[in-house]
């Protein structure tokens, strides 16, 4: 095939991205380059859009082993162990196909983390759907769900928390955000910097067959009528290789014949030895028949281009080829040494024994293209003025009901009951609860995660939402008695061409910059997913965060589920009752404008550290924050959790009832203390100067509401369970 | 008490299983599929996961692995031989228990937590357990058991049935049904009672931190039956 701009233009390049690679060769690039660099220099591997932007993010902390730039973010948690962590976005494909979509996410994740040594012991998922209401949400919605079960349990990995919002803004372009989290020994993380001449390039794994090619610029572009076409670029999925690959892997890591090693993911061969080389600043030699085939006939265009799962590339010290083939013959996988590293700092590709493909590695990473995009700053909008006689008006049981029922606040039991969330022995928080939280294996520590995103804030004004998921991921470790490491990001955002999304990236990433830095709660790793867009049409932005925090002695751990009858209730924060963007302003008044609620770092920081001492000193007996539909939604879910009810006492302030209970200011928890305890808890708040007031005592199975009102808990917990399954079952 | 657990290719729920046993006392001994002799033994398990990825049929082709023959002649010579969920799958595939395993009735995997009624103990695995109801936790795809009308006459009359799912109150009803198991069944033996295939994963509630603890209850009367 002739290249000429077209074919460029056809594989997703610009004219002027063209004519820069023709510069760079000082030649036409043949058709096996052309692709090559089409897979590094599109969006999704090269970032183009958005490094300028990432750069600003806060990295660095005490904690922090490895920030962004290798396969996974690593944070120490003492004792010689680690975390290695981080979350993937697979949009494109799930919409397109989304069991396998969703599948192979799951996978990619997890290879990220095994790839660096570590053992998978968690995974969690964020995953965003259109309106109920849409003809595609079900069936997606259902595809999704077992795609990301075939995978994860099989692999046999527990998945321990999650996250599905509904909203009608996803209809053409559904978001799988998957994240994964992996155990590690501190002397024994593994990187892709390639390091030393004539050392043995190995390939294990599944063999390459012509799946998934061009997935990654698939993936950078808008959907448009066309899409089934693009059916041929989802990946398939083998979980059951994978944990092949994983057990070999981990078998391989536990020796000491690896220099460096990283997984086949988007873009496959092509940026797996692209990226070992580039770092290790030397070339890569590789003979393309000797590369596993699935399929006949594969070309040197296809065997680079192809995006099949379950495959790793490995730089071996030289002559611990056969030690290491003797474990990936026990685990029945392809291992083949199919290249050297070089010192020609280029990739030099070799098919039946010619040269296809010889390109200087700086020009497909260093010059890879940077762009400066053009981008609108948002203006935050304007407080709406709620006329009190409306709220008057409103029964707050009713209002509660419909909120408990909501699809974005209803029990997820029929999704996370498809997951396998017990198996590993050390799941000690499943999903449902603000964070998951799993044991260290053997240890008293444990790990909490949460993975959170907050669109409707985002979309409303960016800055403040990019602030505010921070704070919310925060937020939902201190609540099960975490201290707050560090956080994995998943950027999803419409196309980076247009100034309003490019606009929405920006500050959202801005938000998240600034609160991060003020929490110390950095940024260890993380993707940018753009052109989430069909047509014209954009999705909200949504950056999803994966928080993940420290419990060093897991019998400290907390959980929702209100415990005792008598016990006090406290709402510690501040409420002003700020309905702009609240679920209730939406579902309620049908009010979509206005800005949403303000976020105070100092506050957030404050309250979130005080807590930990409470719960340090066994003061907290549940816990939740407050987030979506206010108060009254958090204390009607710890009753539901807990099968107690409430006696509620609205404190004597000057806002509205309506007001107090649904408002969505931040930085709020509810916890639950003893009689006892009531006076010395108080203390410790006052002396830090966190305001909070006393909710309610706790009885057995009603929510009263001022003395006047009541629910029995079996109807609330009847609203917030039954709507997903009904829906399902329909 | 000496134990061994196989490791297929795809079994995942064999760590936990060793970690199970050596709480309640076990020495236990990992063995590989392709061994060609199993260690000396009081108890072997299968244990749970995807072994050969379920691919054919849940357990067909773990059934037929180097391992398996020695596992089948320990269990004909009246071995004790456990199978837990994949490992449940494999024993009826190699037909040292009757029956077979289909999809679950909803077509989905479920992952929670059941009640079981233990049916009877006048066997090695529940003799002088104290509790009748015992809280379990399942987490399968395939769970559905179902054997033939003169099969399950067979299996009734020679007390086959280990344990029925069932309420906390040991109420064994459709609605306290899973995954659409023939009479609630949750667990059946051979004819001997040496082998049990069970889909509740014992050996994920060891532990007052995780699901529960009656996992716990199950291995150490079961340790304590094989002195």
């Amino acid at each position: 095939m002739i290249v000429n701009e077209q074919v460029a233009i056809d594989h997703g390049l610009k004219k002027e991205e063209f004519k820069n690679i023709c510069e760079l060769l000082k030649r036409t690039p043949n058709i096996t380059e052309l692709g090559i660099f089409s897979a590094m220099w599109n969006e999704h591997c090269s970032y183009k859009s958005s490094r300028l932007h990432l750069k600003k993010l806060p990295t660095k902390g005490k904690q922090v082993i490895q920030g962004p730039g290798e396969n996974a973010g690593v944070i120490d948690i003492g004792d010689n162990d680690a975390i290695v962590f981080k979350i993937e976005s697979h949009n494109h494909p799930s919409f397109i196909e989304p069991y396998q979509g969703a599948a192979t996410g799951v996978g990619g994740i997890m290879r990220d983390v095994f790839t660096m040594g570590a053992r998978p012991i968690a995974n969690l998922n964020s995953i965003h759907f259109g309106s109920p209401q849409h003809k595609k949400t079900k069936n997606l919605l259902r595809g999704v769900v077992h795609g990301i079960g075939g995978y994860g349990n099989c692999m046999g990995v527990p998945t321990i928390a999650g996250q599905t919002n509904f909203d009608s803004s996803y209809n053409g372009n559904i978001l799988v955000n998957a994240m994964t989290l992996g155990l590690v020994k501190k002397d024994k993380i593994f990187y892709s910097k390639a390091a030393g001449i004539n050392k043995p390039v190995i390939y294990v794994g599944s063999k390459t067959g012509r799946d998934g090619i061009h997935g990654a610029s698939m993936a950078s572009a808008s959907f448009d009528e066309k899409i089934e076409e693009k059916k041929p670029t989802v990946q398939v999925g083998d979980p059951f290789t994978e944990k092949l690959l994983l057990e070999a892997c981990l078998e391989l890591m536990a020796g000491d014949s690896i220099i460096a090693i990283q997984d086949m993911g988007a873009a496959g061969l092509t940026s797996s030895s692209i990226e070992m080389a580039s770092k290790g600043n030397l070339g890569i030699e590789i003979n393309l028949n000797k590369v596993p085939c699935r399929e006949t006939k594969m070309t040197p265009y296809e065997i680079m281009l192809s995006e099949s799962q379950e495959r790793m590339l490995i730089v071996l010290e030289n002559g611990k080829e056969n030690q290491a083939k003797k474990i990936f013959d026990k685990w029945n996988l392809d291992f083949a040494v199919i290249g050297k590293t070089t010192k020609s700092k280029r990739i030099e590709l070799y098919f039946n024994n010619e040269k296809v493909s010889d390109i200087p590695v700086n020009t497909l990473v260093e010059n890879s293209p940077m762009y400066d995009r053009k981008w609108k700053k948002s203006k935050l909008p304007k407080k709406n003025i709620i006329k009190k006689e409306n709220l008057n008006s409103l029964k707050i049981i009713n209002v509660l009901k419909k909120i408990l029922s909501d699809p974005n606040v209803c029990s997820k039991e029929w999704i996370w009951q498809q997951y396998d969330h017990t198996v590993m022995g050390d799941t000690i928080q499943k999903p449902g609860g603000d964070s998951g939280v799993v044991r260290v294996h053997g240890t008293n520590k444990a790990i909490a995660a949460s993975v959170d995103s907050s669109a409707v804030y985002c979309w409303a004004h960016p800055l403040t939402g990019g602030k505010q998921v921070v704070c919310e991921s925060f937020r939902n470790l201190i609540s099960v008695g975490a201290k707050p490491i560090a956080i994995t990001n998943c950027l999803n955002f419409g196309s980076p061409e247009n100034e309003d999304n490019m606009g929405e990236f920006v500050e959202c990433v801005q938000g998240i910059g600034e609160a991060s830095k003020y929490l110390n709660f950095p940024v260890v790793s993380g993707n940018v997913s753009f052109y989430n867009q069909t047509k014209e049409e954009g999705i909200k932005p949504t950056p999803s965060i994966g928080g993940v925090g420290l419990i060093k002695d897991y019998q400290k751990m907390i959980t929702m589920d209100f415990k005792d009858v008598d016990n006090i209730v406290l709402v510690v924060g501040k409420t002003e009752g700020h309905i702009d963007q609240s679920l209730f302003a939406r579902i309620i008044l049908n009010e979509k404008n206005g800005p949403p609620p303000e976020v105070n770092l100092f506050n957030e920081k404050n309250i979130g550290e005080t807590l930990l001492k409470l719960i340090e000193n066994d003061f907290i007996k549940s816990a939740h924050d407050v987030s979506l539909g206010g108060i009254i939604t958090a204390v009607a879910k710890m009753s539901i959790k807990g099968n107690k009810g409430i006696n509620l006492i609205k404190p004597k302030f000057l806002i509205n009832e309506i007001e107090y209970y649904f408002a969505e200011d931040q930085g709020r928890y509810i916890i639950e203390v003893s009689k006892e305890n009531l006076k010395k808890v108080s203390d410790i708040l006052n002396k830090n100067a966190v305001h909070f007031d006393q909710l309610g005592t706790i009885n057995e199975n009603e929510l009263y509401i001022n003395d006047k009102t009541k629910v029995s808990i079996d109807e609330l917990k009847t609203s917030h369970t039954n709507w997903l399954t009904n829906y399902m079952n329909k | 008490m000496k134990s061994s657990v196989i490791t297929f290719p795809g079994s995942n729920c064999d760590r936990d299983m060793d970690v199970a046993l050596r709480k309640f006392g076990f020495k236990n001994k990992m063995v590989w599929h392709n061994d060609g002799e199993l260690p000396k033994s009081d108890l072997v398990v299968l244990p749970g996961g995807f072994s050969y990825g379920d691919y054919l049929r849940c357990g067909s082709m773990a059934s037929k692995s180097k391992i398996m023959k020695s596992v089948i002649n320990f269990a004909n010579s009246g071995g004790m031989v456990m199978g837990i969920c994949n490992g449940f799958q494999i024993l009826v595939e190699t037909g040292l228990v009757p029956g077979v395993l289909l999809r679950n009735k909803y077509l989905e995997f479920i992952c929670k937590n059941v009640f079981v009624k233990i049916n009877s103990k006048k066997n090695t695995y529940f003799k002088n357990i104290n509790n009748e109801i015992l809280e379990f936790h399942i987490a399968h795809n395939e769970g559905n058991y179902f054997c033939t009308k003169d099969q399950f006459n067979e299996i009734e009359d020679n007390n086959q049935i280990a344990a029925y799912y069932c309420n906390k109150d040991g109420k064994v009803e459709e609605q306290f049904n899973p995954n659409g198991s023939i009479k609630n069944i949750a667990g059946i033996f051979n004819k001997e009672k040496n082998i049990l295939g069970m889909m509740p994963h014992p050996e994920r509630m060891i532990d007052p931190s995780l699901s529960g603890e009656d996992g716990s209850v199950f291995f150490k009367n079961l340790i304590n039956n094989l002195k």
